[in-house]
């Protein structure tokens, strides 16, 4: 019997009075690998705000670990999508994590023993995202993809048992975006943590994924990735015709569905 | 100013302390400063880190207002300062959660304050001289009280921001995720302004609205080019900023110019001397004078590739095909 994570029953969000979309149905299991998926500004953000507790809904019910969800909760890592670190910003990459690990504390470290077990989560933390060597690199000096890991070894530095990383490939090339998703796949199945990454293009995914919640047109389809990504899930989905094309590579193309959405940015 | 050039300075620079501090001014200049530069080094960290250096210049100038609508009504400025820096302070957190994307309305407001300060000024006759030292500021003017209210202030604010540093750092350096933790970042950044405005409060009397950034941002601009560890630049801002006080300090005793253009330009070498430091190492290497590091040799492809990139093995990497999903 899988471990439920998180649930969502009739689930309806809103943004500033307008209902961003409705009637989601879901259930993330322990050690899940789950993509949400949907055009730009389709509401994916308001998801992991949702599971944040930084949102509430407008209707239904979202239950996290069995619970409401509330701010501050430590079971969950977030990566969000907008991350502000500009080249001034000199400031080694280590001590990002260690935040990561206990920065929500009061009081600085006083006992040795609570020093060493934040040197020992931040260092696993780095050396499972593979950026061991990046400790003492300067926040400012990184690229796009060593930046990614060091927020991803923020996440797990408190060893979450939900993910939440927001468009974490949306600055990377392609070869990038694949190694980050690489990574990411190790860390769901290493450390059984069940991950949702928001992402537009699912084509890098496609082959780590468990799940897929694909939001559009005010409306949520989840499932297996072959259930969701059919030509006709996606028509119902969208309301208008849309194809889902196959290549030789196993790669989709969606044909259609772009003009369809219909909120600005939530 | 105090004009000191009848004292005579000698090499043997313990004795000329010991000289110094048979003075009263002297004493109280070196106390007070001790207190300010340390607050001010710490204060300066954040403030680079938060890239708030425009709030703290604003503050500086909202705080002379202060000052001369305190020397106007009969007030200590110091009073007037911490009143109107606090108030706005407060102001500028609750205008965002950082201040660095508020440039347009601190300025706007900043430009109402000190014409504020003006019309005090013009109501108050024979007020050059304070004018002047709140200004440009007077380390050798302050006196027992002040050294008093130094460290009435600076105390709370240090035992405040030992508590709250690493959640402020969290929240300055990853705001987003420190909200989502629960962490209170609108009072952290409260927190944070209140604490600025103090300690532009004090310093103003060492070193002057108008030369503020000396000790509120100099200091932690040297320091984190320095420094990737916040701990370690904070010891190098506080040690900055206490040195250039002191230095100047001790050089003013000697010297007819005033303390604070000593201090400014301290940190101000101090800076130009650390921002050159990379251009002097390449320099001293080309010339052959530094160890030679052995040479890497350039990938084909031109740019330098970081032996860090590349997490994951095996991942296949021609995948130039794949199409787009909308």
């Amino acid at each position: 019997m899988p471990v439920e994570i998180a649930r969502a029953d009739h689930l309806e969000v809103a943004y500033r009075g307008h209902p961003v979309w409705s009637d989601a149905n879901f259930r993330v299991n322990r050690g899940e690998f789950v993509a949400v998926i949907g055009p730009n500004g389709a509401g994916k953000t308001s998801l992991f705000r949702l599971l944040l507790g930084l949102i509430r809904p407008v209707q239904g019910e979202l239950r996290v670990f069995g619970q409401a969800p509330h701010r501050g909760n430590s079971k969950i890592g977030y990566v969000p999508q907008t991350h502000v670190v500009d080249r001034d910003t000199n400031v080694e990459a280590v001590q990002l994590v260690r935040l990561g690990f206990s920065g929500n504390r009061w009081i600085p470290n006083l006992t040795p023993a609570r020093v060493r077990a934040e040197r020992e989560a931040t260092e696993e933390a780095l050396r499972s995202v593979g950026a061991a060597e990046l400790a003492k690199k300067s926040l400012g000096a990184m690229s796009g993809g060593e930046l990614q890991r060091i927020f991803l070894a923020e996440a797990i530095a408190a060893r979450p048992e939900l993910l939440l990383l927001d468009e974490p490939l949306a600055s990377l090339d392609l070869r990038r975006a694949r190694e980050l998703v690489e990574l990411v796949h190790t860390l769901v199945r290493t450390r059984e943590v069940a991950t949702l990454l928001v992402a537009h293009d699912i084509n890098p995914l496609i082959r780590c994924l468990d799940k897929v919640i694909y939001i559009a047109n005010g409306r949520v389809a989840t499932g297996l990735p072959s259930e969701v990504l059919t030509t006709e899930s996606l028509t119902a989905l969208y309301g208008v015709p849309v194809e889902v094309l196959h290549d030789s590579r196993g790669n989709l193309v969606i044909v259609g569905g772009e003009d369809s959405h219909k909120d600005p940015d939530a | 100013m105090t004009n000191l050039s009848w004292v005579w300075w000698n090499w043997n620079l313990v004795y000329d302390l010991r000289v110094m501090l048979q003075y009263e001014f002297v004493r109280n200049a070196f106390e007070a400063g001790t207190m300010i530069a340390i607050v001010a080094g710490v204060v300066s960290y954040l403030v680079v880190l938060r890239r708030s250096s425009f709030a703290s210049h604003a503050l500086g100038h909202v705080g002379f207002s202060g000052a001369a609508g305190a020397v106007l009504f009969g007030v200590n400025p110091f009073y007037g300062l911490l009143l109107f820096t606090t108030v706005s302070g407060g102001g500028i957190a609750a205008l965002g959660q950082k201040a660095s994307h508020r440039d347009v309305e601190i300025g706007t407001v900043l430009a109402f304050m000190l014409g504020l300060g003006l019309l005090f000024l013009a109501a108050y006759n024979g007020f050059a001289t304070e004018a002047y030292s709140i200004l440009f500021g007077d380390v050798v003017g302050i006196d027992n009280t002040q050294v008093l209210f130094t460290f009435e202030t600076s105390i709370p604010v240090l035992i405040v921001l030992a508590l709250v540093y690493r959640q402020l750092l969290f929240a300055s350096l990853d705001e987003e995720v420190a909200e989502a933790k629960g962490m209170h970042t609108f009072l952290l950044g409260l927190i944070f302004m209140l604490a600025l405005a103090v300690a532009i409060s004090i310093a103003v009397t060492v070193i002057g609205v108008l030369l503020i950034f000396a000790l509120t941002v100099t200091p932690a601009a040297i320091a984190v080019r320095l420094a990737k560890r916040p701990a370690y630049a904070i010891a190098i801002s506080v040690a900055v900023a206490l040195f250039a006080t002191w230095a100047g300090t001790f050089i003013a005793f000697f010297e007819v110019e005033p303390t604070s253009f000593f201090i400014v330009t301290i940190v101000f070498v101090i800076y130009v001397i650390v921002r050159a430091l990379p251009w002097i190492s390449s320099g001293l290497r080309s010339l052959g004078l530094a160890s030679r590091r052995p040479a890497t040799a350039p990938f084909p492809g031109g740019r330098e590739r970081s032996s860090s990139e590349g997490v994951a093995d095996g991942v296949p990497r021609s995948h130039a095909t794949d199409a787009e999903l909308t």
